[in-house]
């Protein structure tokens, strides 16, 4: 948390500028042609979930990175653009106004907003501890609240609506899925660099400023409630656009898009990718989002392995994916990476084998001691285990046991060889 | 009426003082650790379960026992082997912690227990009712309930107060570092600390259990009102946590028996005005609103008094 979000340099250089242009436009061209490599309905919607749950998780980080304030509660701000959305195309479509599809975010962005508006200046008047307990109740409120207020929210099975009822934007009905990815795509381009320009800004720069001594910038003379106020605006604002994308993709808007559930998967989402750059969030997201929809396929208590891997990365790697990456970096620049990798490769056979033990562990509890029904086999690495075998639980143990320990041994390894490398680094002069 | 005003004030008084059995231990690890155990009611929940699964093998009594102290020790473990690594990370990377404690817990649960209500009974010495009030027979058990939180309460108030132990928690509180310096093990007090404060969340886990419902999002539905709880009565206040626990618990439970709506207070609305948020907020009771209740609360009283009912400090 305390490490500050990456604040470089004035770009001055004119190669440093194409670097920086040349990222966006390598993104953007990515998002472009994606479908075109993968074109199967599958992996369209797993793009559409991804990029949904991108605009989410950056949203979050305005908070949680950049202004450092832990939320419980952010899917209402999601849920309130989703439901908006619905209703307003269900509105456009009854009214025949002359809105079409690609504007619909916009309402989402709008309803997220005027909510965060009312319900922010209670929130955020202090930081901490304090507002993870506000947004937690205010989160339980709105999302109670919502199983009451019926005939907006529509109960327990929410409302629908038919997006290609809107008028059509030049010749798309936005009916076919890869219509909506595009849709979906040129959205997240445009939050993206919305988001990357806020945290350039003068009040990105304050919130990061609030988020690491508010007592200082006090005494500058900016009032930190006023600050953590604006960001939670913002982020409320772009959490409703993914919300009202995510109505659009399913076309409907149900009480779990307000839910714990909902704010849980976000702040998971943000936090594995890394709250300290940028960039980490969209990892997270994508990480996160293509975990879910592949581990559901695999086993059926995938968000144990979630749970796991998230008080994993909280206890020893707390920078997230995009810490772990960006530690690297100053190795790289220094060309002493390669001094790192045999004790990797020695360290990742016991961590895999105690990855391994701990799977057959939950897989074989899961599956013969309590669903005795469902199919004891279990398939890992392409070696089939049979967990109703007495074997299988020897095998599990062993490694589980045997390979924590041996791991703990590497891992001891691997910090020695970390800090050869990053001698060495120094010493060419690019570790500061 | 008089009827109903005096089983819901025992029923209220009784989910009150059960609220304070969480609550206590969730404001002394708060006060000491800093951290806000979002875990909390997993380990309510884990002593419910705990305290089901003994019973069927050795029965209530030594389950009664036995589950908190099992839990207790897996409180002990995580703060050992989980908090204090996390510690250097800041508060958040430790609160962040508990949240996925708590996610792994419910799934754990999940796994082993399922999804669906245990068959947790009453055991059979204390399935009578103990009194009648006007034609409502009062089961023996929620007096048994109320009798051991109280019988808690006053013993862990005789232990703070006037205890050697409970002096060193209390100066632990406000200056850890004294503290140390005096040559008392903070380290370990504050492992027992966690213990002591899970362990406690296990017994209202064990003697709820029966009572109310066994099942894995028990810890879902409790631990936000439990957080309510403290923020409310003002984090890190013993007796703000025990008003807050008795008000919400007296609130909620008066809230449920109510069936009155503004319809029945003013009469329908035109029906021609046709189905709107007007008419939702017009013809919901206040037994539906019991839930958002307490939220409501807690929004209230962070605007009127942020530092909560008895709270001192402000963060």
């Amino acid at each position: 948390m305390s490490e500050p979000v990456t604040a470089s340099a004035p770009r001055t250089t004119r190669a440093d500028a194409l670097r920086f242009y040349g990222l966006w436009i390598a993104g953007a061209t990515l998002l472009l042609v994606l479908p075109l490599v993968f074109s199967s309905g599958g992996s369209l919607t797993t793009f559409s979930l991804i990029g949904i749950s991108i605009i989410f998780a950056l949203s979050y980080n305005i908070l949680l990175g950049q202004t450092g304030l832990l939320s419980f509660g952010h899917a209402v701000y999601y849920g309130i653009g989703g439901f908006l959305a619905i209703h307003g195309m269900n509105a456009i479509a009854g009214h025949e106004w002359p809105i079409p599809l690609p504007f619909v975010p916009l309402i989402g962005g709008l309803a997220g907003l005027i909510f965060s508006i009312i319900l922010g200046w209670v929130s955020t008047e202090r930081a901490g501890t304090v507002f993870a307990m506000i947004s937690l109740g205010v989160g339980e409120l709105v999302a109670s609240s919502a199983l009451i207020l019926r005939s907006f929210f529509g109960g327990e099975a929410g409302v629908t609506a038919n997006r290609t009822d809107l008028p059509a934007f030049f010749g798309l009905t936005f009916g076919p899925q890869i219509q909506i990815y595009y849709l979906i795509a040129a959205w997240v381009l445009i939050s993206t660099i919305a988001m990357y320009a806020l945290t350039r800004t003068p009040l990105g720069r304050v919130c990061n400023a609030v988020r690491d001594n508010p007592e200082r910038v006090q005494f500058i003379g900016y009032n930190p409630h006023v600050v953590r106020y604006l960001a939670f605006c913002f982020a409320g604002f772009f959490a409703g656009i993914a919300g009202a994308l995510a109505a659009i993709n399913f076309e409907i808007a149900n009480s779990a898009y307000l839910g714990l559930v909902q704010s849980g998967v976000v702040l998971f989402a943000t936090f594995i990718g890394g709250v300290a750059y940028f960039f980490g969030p969209i990892l997270g997201a994508i990480f996160v989002t293509y975990l879910q929809l592949g581990l559901t396929d695999l086993t059926a208590v995938w968000q144990l392995y979630f749970g796991i891997i998230f008080i994993g990365m909280v206890m020893f790697a707390p920078g997230g994916l995009a810490g772990l990456i960006m530690m690297h970096r100053p190795l790289a620049r220094g060309g002493t990476l390669h001094m790192l990798l045999p004790a990797y490769l020695i360290a990742a056979v016991p961590t895999l084998a105690l990855a391994g033990g701990v799977i057959l562990v939950i897989e074989t509890v899961s599956r013969y001691i309590v669903h005795a029904d469902a199919s004891t086999m279990v398939n890992l690495f392409g070696i089939p285990f049979d967990t109703s075998q007495p074997v299988t639980w020897v095998i599990a143990l062993v490694l589980t046991v045997g390979g924590f320990f041996v791991a703990r041994m590497t891992w001891r390894g691997i910090a020695a060889a970390w800090d050869r490398a990053a001698t060495a680094a120094r010493d060419k002069g690019h570790l500061a | 009426m008089l009827e109903l005003i005096v089983i819901s004030t025992l029923n209220g008084v009784l989910f009150g003082m059960l609220l304070f059995l969480l609550s206590s231990g969730l404001t002394i690890i708060f006060s000491m650790l800093g951290v806000l155990n979002f875990a909390h009611a997993s380990f309510y929940m884990l002593g419910a379960f705990f305290g089901f699964q003994l019973t069927r093998w050795i029965g209530f009594w030594p389950a009664l026992i036995i589950a908190p102290l099992l839990v207790g020790a897996i409180g002990m473990a995580v703060e050992r082997y989980g908090l204090r690594n996390t510690h250097k990370h800041g508060h958040v990377a430790e609160l962040l912690l508990t949240f996925g404690l708590a996610y792994i817990i419910e799934e754990i649960v999940q796994l082993i227990w399922g999804k669906g209500p245990m068959d947790y009974r009453v055991p059979a010495i204390l399935d009578f009712p103990a009194f009648t009030i006007f034609s409502t027979n009062y089961p023996a058990y929620k007096m048994f309930m109320l009798l051991i939180s109280v019988a808690i309460f006053i013993g862990l108030l005789v232990v703070l107060k006037r205890t050697r132990v409970g002096l060193i928690v209390q100066a632990a509180l406000t200056h850890p570092h004294m503290v140390g310096h005096l040559g008392h093990n903070v380290g370990q007090v504050f492992m027992l600390v966690f213990g002591v404060g899970t362990a406690l969340a296990a017994i209202a886990g064990v003697i709820a259990g029966p009572a109310l419902v066994t099942q894995s999002d028990m810890a879902m539905l409790l631990g936000p009102i439990l957080f309510v709880v403290v923020v409310v009565g003002g984090l890190g206040s013993l007796s703000g946590a025990f008003i807050a626990s008795l008000l919400i618990g007296l609130v909620q439970t008066f809230a449920v028996s109510m069936n009155g709506s503004l319809a029945s207070l003013f009469g329908p609305l035109d029906p021609s005005i046709g189905p709107s948020l007007l008419t939702d907020v017009w013809n919901v009771t206040i037994a539906q609103i019991a839930p958002i209740i307490p939220y409501l609360l807690l929004v209230l009283i962070l605007i009127v008094r942020p530092m909560g009912l008895m709270g001192t400090r402000e963060t």
